[in-house]
């Protein structure tokens, strides 16, 4: 059975809020075992399409299957268990580290949230692969954009589920720490064979890192492959056309032009 | 966590110390061996009087609505997402007052009604406070942005103080002592015989408020993580609002309209217990708040103050500090 399905599907999946629909028909799989870049231009319906994915939207229409089941009909706790989300924004910063990680095993715990040495082994493992147990003992309120963001990939690391969605990881953090993230997210979509979704707009770091992309377009299109099929379908060059973005498919490289 | 545990017991025994106290000091001291006496049932007739129809109601009182009030305001912090919330300041002690006020001051309105006029204004309390919170949480689903939301509940307490005072002008002078007395707030007007309308409504919200500590939680952490974490938000802030309604609504129809024990209280607690994990800062700020009331308490019937002192003034001189050191030293649990 689990094979059968791959983590997360999108059936002629409708997007949208307010009755407003961004985009339709919109059809995609995240296999176990893969970093997929969400790339497009602002506005387009990234961040509405995570979130529709991740069931904190209703869907306009079509389905979101996680492990075969649809999202809508699974409860909050049973979704938390199969999915764990990263949103943007910083919660509030009194709050220590290790609290915060701990959260992530809440699907987990019974109905006072209390820790048992295997969550507490869950927790301590999610640490590891986040690379944060240096932060562990620190509150939110000391770490730095690009340390707060590794906390909540920790969180969701806690979670333990099969799918990670992240919105925009690499917003707001310098170069050497957006390449320390979406390297971090790669090892663990590898390592853990977790399916593994994070919208950017680091088209370079996608390319470079990313096993798979996605990319909406204006309209509402959504084209899916290779970051390889990517470049020779010319698909990039066509999507920054005219923007002042110049993407030269040879090298897999864009440049600005003045 | 364990060693932070011990807080709570310091908080419960100072308590129980201060209630202690309450009993054996007042206009007639008695020694701790009458009180006992008293308690068991033996002893002389007056001193009985004195300790289970007098000071036993209003310890019990004070421990309670300060209990309730504390709990009120910290799941209205953590579910609002701030430090400034608390049953007074989001104008619900107002939404009750109104409620009360209607029942005292238009009383000929509800002569002919079969029920006493206590419950009466029980139930006035409740549903003020109810209204005021249900357009809070609307205007917050609109608004979700806690300055606009403390701004709205600051007017509509100074709406609901408006809607008072047309009241007060055009009622009798004795109901308007009755009213103006009851403004002050006081532990000391419940009586034996009333103390199960507060303790029974209080004992539930404060059950109910501790089933909520893992969720709240999860709100720590904003919304929609909350949410992706297998938390129903939804509900569980509807319930979080019901509870705050139900204990502010009932503790303010009982002890009139409390300053500050609310708002200040978890403050103090997690300046104590340095944490913001509801599963401890829930029971400290219970057993804080229910302290920190006796202790108010105790001062309002100090004999030095001839027993005149308003109980809001006092808790007033406790909470303001706080709610300045809060903005000031940086304390803020929920800056960003």
């Amino acid at each position: 059975m689990k094979e059968a399905w791959d983590p997360l599907q999108a059936r002629d999946l409708a997007i949208g809020h307010a009755g407003n629909v961004l985009a339709d028909r919109i059809n995609l799989s995240l296999p176990a075992g893969e970093l997929t870049a969400l790339l497009g231009v602002n506005g387009v319906g990234k961040s509405t399409l995570l979130r529709t994915l991740a069931g904190l939207l209703p869907p306009m229409g079509g389905q979101v299957l996680i492990g075969g089941s649809p999202v809508q009909a699974l409860s909050a706790h049973e979704r938390a268990r199969r999915m764990a989300v990263v949103l943007t924004g910083r919660p509030a910063g009194m709050l220590d580290v290790e609290t915060v990680v701990a959260l992530g095993r809440q699907p987990w715990t019974n109905r006072w949230g209390r820790i048992t040495p295997a969550d507490r082994a869950a927790v301590d493992r999610a640490f590891d692969l986040a690379a944060a147990q240096d932060l562990r003992h620190r509150t939110l309120a000391t770490c730095s954009d690009g340390e707060c963001q590794k906390v909540l990939i920790a969180r969701a690391l806690a979670q333990d589920t099969p799918v990670m969605l992240l919105d925009e990881p690499t917003a707001f953090l310098d170069l050497p720490n957006r390449a320390a993230v979406v390297r971090m997210l790669r090892g663990i979509a590898h390592g853990q064979r977790k399916a593994v979704l994070f919208s950017t707009h680091d088209l370079q770091l996608a390319l470079d890192l990313g096993d798979r992309m996605m990319l909406l377009c204006a309209g509402g299109a959504l084209w899916q492959g290779t970051p390889q099929e990517a470049m020779a379908s010319g698909v990039l060059a066509q999507a920054f056309n005219g923007s002042g973005v110049v993407f030269d498919a040879a090298t897999g490289t864009h440049r600005f032009t003045g | 966590m364990r060693g932070k545990g011990l807080w709570l017991v310091f908080f419960a025994l100072a308590g129980l110390v201060l209630a202690t106290v309450g009993l054996v000091v007042g206009s007639a001291d008695l020694s701790l061996h009458q009180v006992g006496e008293a308690l068991a049932g033996r002893g002389e007739e007056t001193v009985r009087m004195i300790v289970l129809q007098v000071r036993l109601p209003e310890v019990l009182t004070a421990a309670a609505a300060g209990a309730g009030l504390a709990a009120s305001g910290l799941l209205m912090q953590t579910t609002f997402h701030n430090p400034l919330a608390g049953p007074g300041v989001l104008g619900l002690t107002g939404g009750a007052a109104v409620g009360v006020a209607l029942v005292m001051l238009a009383s000929p309105l509800w002569q002919a009604l079969p029920v006493s006029r206590d419950l009466l204004a029980m139930a006035a309390a409740l549903a003020g406070a109810m209204a005021v919170l249900l357009l809070i949480t609307v205007a917050d689903r609109r608004v979700g942005d806690g300055v606009t939301l403390l701004i709205l509940g600051v007017m509509l307490g100074y709406l609901c103080s408006a809607l008072i005072s047309v009241l007060q002008a055009a009622s009798e002078a004795g109901a308007l002592k009755g009213f103006v007395l009851w403004g002050m707030g006081s532990f000391g007007t419940m009586g034996l015989h009333r103390l199960p309308w507060l303790l029974v409504p209080v004992a539930a919200g404060l059950l109910l408020a501790l089933t909520l500590v893992k969720p709240m939680n999860a709100l720590l952490v904003g919304e929609e993580h909350a949410a992706s974490m297998g938390v129903e938000v939804r509900r569980v802030r509807r319930t979080s609002v019901w509870v705050t309604g139900l204990l502010a609504g009932t503790i303010t129809a009982c002890c009139g309209p409390v300053a500050f024990l609310g708002l200040a209280v978890p403050h103090v607690a997690r300046a104590f217990l340095r944490t913001a994990d509801h599963r401890l800062l829930m029971p400290g700020t219970i057993l804080l708040g229910g302290t920190l009331a006796l202790a108010c308490d105790l001062v309002v019937r100090m004999p030095w103050a001839g027993g005149m002192l308003p109980l809001n003034a006092v808790t007033s001189w406790l909470g303001a500090p706080v709610v300045l050191w809060v903005l000031l030293s940086g304390k803020n649990w929920f800056r960003r």
